[in-house]
């Protein structure tokens, strides 16, 4: 694994960013002066408890929400907008165009962007249906497949676009614990193979781990950086081992020390 | 806390491991279904089957009452519908009622995307179509009849103003409610790709409300028939070249009851030709194969 050349940019920058939405009652604040940077190759895990405001954060890059404060840039271009040079997996099954075959879903942003277009997105979008092992429904509509198929096509469809960056927000959360080991797996192979950045956004400790080559931990209400970990040397076959169990240990004290203290009074129920 | 005798504990037992599983003794896993319940399985046959038995329970009863000025059986229904499509005005009736009707919905559906587009665009269109379709949708279209006969006259721009009315309110309702029920994933998705304005509209939003503006049509047209045959009983009166409200009204007033039959059981015809032929070709080649609707 090569590690990061000392001197390259890092393609996406988060400066101290502050995150606010609002709800029919409340301005809430997401994130609050979040910074990280993440250089290509990167497996970047947002990590941290529900309320932290990772997903929102990932919302940020995407371009759908703007910073009240600091700033975020992708190449040195700030993020105003949602663009198809950050590629959005969502943790919904319904994110693929329920009117539009497999192959189809996959060709649409090729052909939306103007990337690709006829016969060349065509072969595109097939190569990439059979990185995801999909080759056999290229031609099936979305709602004949398995939840696991769809974030397939879904990971295949922003691959295909050949992302800057690649957002993937909490993609295996919704999948059985056996898809979900696979689903990884086919990732970490599929990064093997392509190279691509991604940012990943989970709650899960094992799976920051696993999929990623560094984690920021998140810490909750409202979301602001606890730590920057490397777990670039872990994946699965790790699992059992001791140093795997340090580093989940770890983490899981820094997240979750204080609220263990605090539901231990009035455990027991 | 539970007694400590009454606590239920299942028996340990050995455990087994089988080698191989015999698969002679499955018998029949997979069997054709048999000619009669293929058949039964189309949905066409089981409706036309509730036809004929409709069919026969008129043909039966106007037979035993015996009294075709009040009401006349099938058979003298469907002679009366034979003679005078093939050689009396039956058919030119529908075809100018047909022709009202389609002007009439075409631009009532011109003027619902008009509608919904400013509503998904600006918030101020949003309010303008919701307070009107509170008002407008449930004021019978017929109700405004007398204004149309004033403002329009006689003829055709009168009908066509309370056939747009019916259509819509309807459509665009429907319409616009589709839209607003699109998953965020899905805009959040189209709007990934750069799309925007125009092209994100039709490219994600129509298709995705898809279901909806569908079932808007459908309702918008059974809406402008019923619209359509009411206006014309009324005021075919005095219009010459009439559809097929004053067909029906006219043969009442010369006591042929068979051909009043005629002419509803025309209505009805159309009516099911349109549902169950063309809005249902749109249905299977669009939602049922995308799996958005059963």
């Amino acid at each position: 694994m090569p590690d990061a050349a000392g001197n390259a940019p890092p393609i996406l920058k988060v400066d101290g960013v502050t995150l606010q939405y609002k709800t029919t009652e409340h301005l809430v604040t997401a994130t609050y002066r979040v910074s990280f940077e993440v250089h290509r190759g990167d497996r970047f895990v947002l990590l941290g408890p529900s309320g932290c405001g990772k997903s929102t954060l990932l919302k940020g890059v995407a371009g759908f929400m703007s910073p009240v404060e600091g700033a975020m840039s992708l190449n040195g271009r700030t993020i105003d907008r949602p663009g198809p040079d950050r590629m959005m997996v969502f943790q919904e099954f319904d994110q693929l165009l329920p009117w539009k075959t497999v192959l189809q879903n996959v060709m649409f942003p090729m052909e939306c962007a103007g990337k690709w277009r006829g016969a060349e997105a065509a072969a595109r979008a097939r190569h990439f249906i059979e990185k995801v092992n999909l080759t056999k429904f290229a031609d099936v509509y979305p709602h004949m497949l398995s939840g696991g198929m769809k974030q397939r096509v879904a990971i295949a469809r922003a691959m295909a676009m050949e992302p800057e960056i690649l957002l993937m927000d909490e993609p295996y959360a919704a999948l059985d614990a056996l898809t979900r080991r696979k689903m990884q797996e086919e990732l970490l192979e599929l990064w093997d193979d392509v190279r691509f950045t991604v940012l990943f956004v989970t709650h899960s400790i094992e799976e920051a781990i696993v999929v990623g080559s560094r984690i920021l931990v998140l810490s909750p209400h409202p979301g602001r950086v606890k730590a920057e970990l490397n777990c670039h040397q872990f994946d699965h076959t790790a699992q059992g081992g001791t140093e795997f169990q340090t580093l989940q240990r770890r983490i899981h004290d820094m997240l979750f020390a204080e609220r263990i203290e605090a539901e231990e009074a009035d455990a027991h129920g | 806390m539970v007694d400590a005798t009454s606590r239920i504990v299942p028996p340990v037992r050995p455990e087994f491991e089988l080698r191989d599983v015999a698969d002679a003794q499955f018998g029949e896993v997979e069997r054709p279904l048999s000619a009669f319940e293929r058949v039964w399985n189309q949905t066409w046959v089981r409706r036309a089957t509730i036809v004929v038995v409709l069919a026969a329970v008129w043909e039966i009863y106007g037979r035993t009452l015996n009294n075709p000025l009040i009401f006349p059986a099938f058979s003298d229904v469907a002679q009366a519908f034979w003679h005078d499509f093939a050689k009396g005005p039956l058919l030119s009736r529908m075809l100018t009622t047909l022709q009202v009707l389609l002007l009439g919905y075409a631009a009532g559906l011109s003027l619902a995307a008009v509608f919904t587009t400013l509503a998904v665009s600006t918030r101020f269109g949003n309010d303008l179509l919701s307070t009107l379709t509170a008002m407008f949708n449930p004021l019978p279209a017929i109700a405004l009849l007398p204004l149309a006969l004033l403002w329009f006259g006689l003829g055709i721009p009168s009908l066509v103003f309370v056939i747009i009315h019916s259509v819509l309110w309807a459509v665009a309702l429907n319409t616009h409610t589709g839209f607003k029920s699109v998953s965020d994933t899905l805009r959040m998705a189209g709007q990934n790709y750069g799309l925007r304005g125009v092209s994100y509209v039709r490219k994600i939003l129509i298709p995705a409300a898809f279901p909806s503006i569908l079932a808007g049509l459908k309702i918008g047209w059974a809406f402008a028939w019923r619209t359509l045959i009411a206006a014309e009983l009324v005021f075919g009166v005095s219009s010459r070249s009439g559809g097929l409200g004053w067909y029906i009204f006219e043969n009442r007033n010369l006591l042929e009851t068979a051909n009043v039959f005629a002419g509803l059981l025309t209505v009805i015809v159309i009516g099911l030709v349109v549902e169950g032929v063309i809005f249902r070709a749109i249905e299977a080649r669009t939602v049922r194969r995308w799996g958005m609707q059963r």
